[in-house]
């Protein structure tokens, strides 16, 4: 998608990554109800599934995606200056990114055992 | 920072008040905003209590009564009376529309008039709209065709094609629909708003045009097209029915598939 720059690809991927996020949220919520508990041991058990571990990995990256996406339609919304924009959305990716990091490297951690 | 209180010139006060004419029978009020900007005063709004066995129906009626009988220093513009100039767009009972298609008996309670929201006002009801005519002009509203027709006579279009044109051609540039979108109220430096889109996207489907794709590419824009968060107040108030809402998402599906 060349786009990018454009709005385009923003628009689309806005939209792809919500249309993932309806299956990825029910599975996720379904999932985490059927836990008998939420212990540690448990989760580890539940993520060794590699199955799991990775719609779990799709679940907090394409919804941190989504969720950065969003936050930044309403920067250019409503952040009228445009250093303080660009800096906002900025701040808003790099934040994202982080805990898209965290995320991913915890759920691998507990889906390896540790 | 945003501002939660307006400036203290801004705010606006209560003006004069014009009674009815004794023995009047049916009798309405009107609240109209007053404010010339060519002096430091206020805006302000004054009130006239109109007989309306003594006017005509539409809401136009009523404004061109009080200019000729009442107050001659109201300011509005009007021009053909019958909802095809659009000269009088302007916000009666909350909402954009043309006072000479607004019948007055189809508004509950007091008759609030305004001018179209969040444009620079030069007074009363007449709003500047050079930035809405600037708008316009950059979506190069004319036909762009590469080739001579043929025979030097007009562009020949099928029924069909013709067709895709129906409910975009009709748009009279009033300025209804982008003064009532909030998108356009925070960004209209940068979003073309609804009625540059509908008649950007006029151009884009018509079969006689040879540019559709630098035309769409003019528009693959984070403000220029895609501030658009499908509101609809566009939509709602246009005075002759169409849906720019609809027109925008169009383009937004054709840039998509030429992205692809």
């Amino acid at each position: 998608m060349s786009g990018n720059h454009g709005g385009t690809g923003h628009f689309w991927v806005q939209r792809l990554t919500a249309i993932a996020l309806i299956p990825l949220t029910i599975w996720f919520c379904f999932s985490v109800a059927s836990l008998p508990q939420m212990s540690h041991a448990n989760l580890s058990a539940w993520l060794s599934s590699p199955f799991n571990a990775t719609l779990m990995i799709l679940v907090i990256g394409v919804g941190l995606y989504h969720g950065k996406l969003g936050l930044q339609v309403i920067a250019e919304d409503y952040i009228a200056d445009r250093n303080k924009r660009v800096i906002t959305i900025a701040a808003v990716t790099m934040i994202s990114a982080l805990f898209a990091v965290i995320g991913i490297v915890s759920v691998l951690k507990l889906s390896f055992g540790a | 920072m945003a501002d939660f209180k307006l400036p203290a010139n801004s705010i606006v006060k209560k003006g004069k008040t014009f009674d009815a004419p004794e023995g009047a029978s049916r009798v309405r009020k009107f609240e109209i905003y007053r404010f010339d900007s060519s002096d430091d005063k206020n805006p302000s709004v004054d009130t006239y209590f109109i007989d309306l066995d003594n006017c005509g129906p539409m809401v136009l009626d009523a404004l061109i009564k009080i200019k000729s009988e009442i107050d001659p220093t109201l300011s509005f513009r009007r021009s053909c009376r019958e909802g095809i100039c659009g000269s009088c767009a302007m916000n009666i009972d909350g909402a954009n529309t043309l006072a000479c298609t607004m019948a007055i008996e189809d508004v509950e309670g007091d008759i609030k008039i305004y001018p179209l929201p969040h444009q620079p006002v030069v007074k009363d009801l007449v709003s500047d709209l050079s930035n809405f005519y600037r708008q316009y002009e950059a979506i190069e509203p004319w036909m762009q065709a590469d080739k001579e027709p043929v025979g030097g006579r007009e562009r020949l279009q099928s029924k069909e094609d013709r067709e895709k044109l129906d409910g975009l051609y009709e748009c009279i540039m009033c300025a209804c629909c982008s003064t009532s979108c909030p998108s356009y109220w925070w960004n209209s430096d940068k979003y073309l708003g609804p009625a540059a889109l509908l008649a950007a996207y006029r151009w884009i489907v018509d079969s006689r045009d040879d540019n559709t794709e630098e035309r769409l590419k003019a528009l693959d824009d984070p403000f220029k097209l895609y501030r658009c968060h499908t509101i609809m107040n566009c939509a709602t108030v246009c005075p002759k029915g169409l849906n720019p809402a609809k027109a925008i998402a169009e383009t937004k599906k054709m840039l998509v598939q030429s992205n692809l």
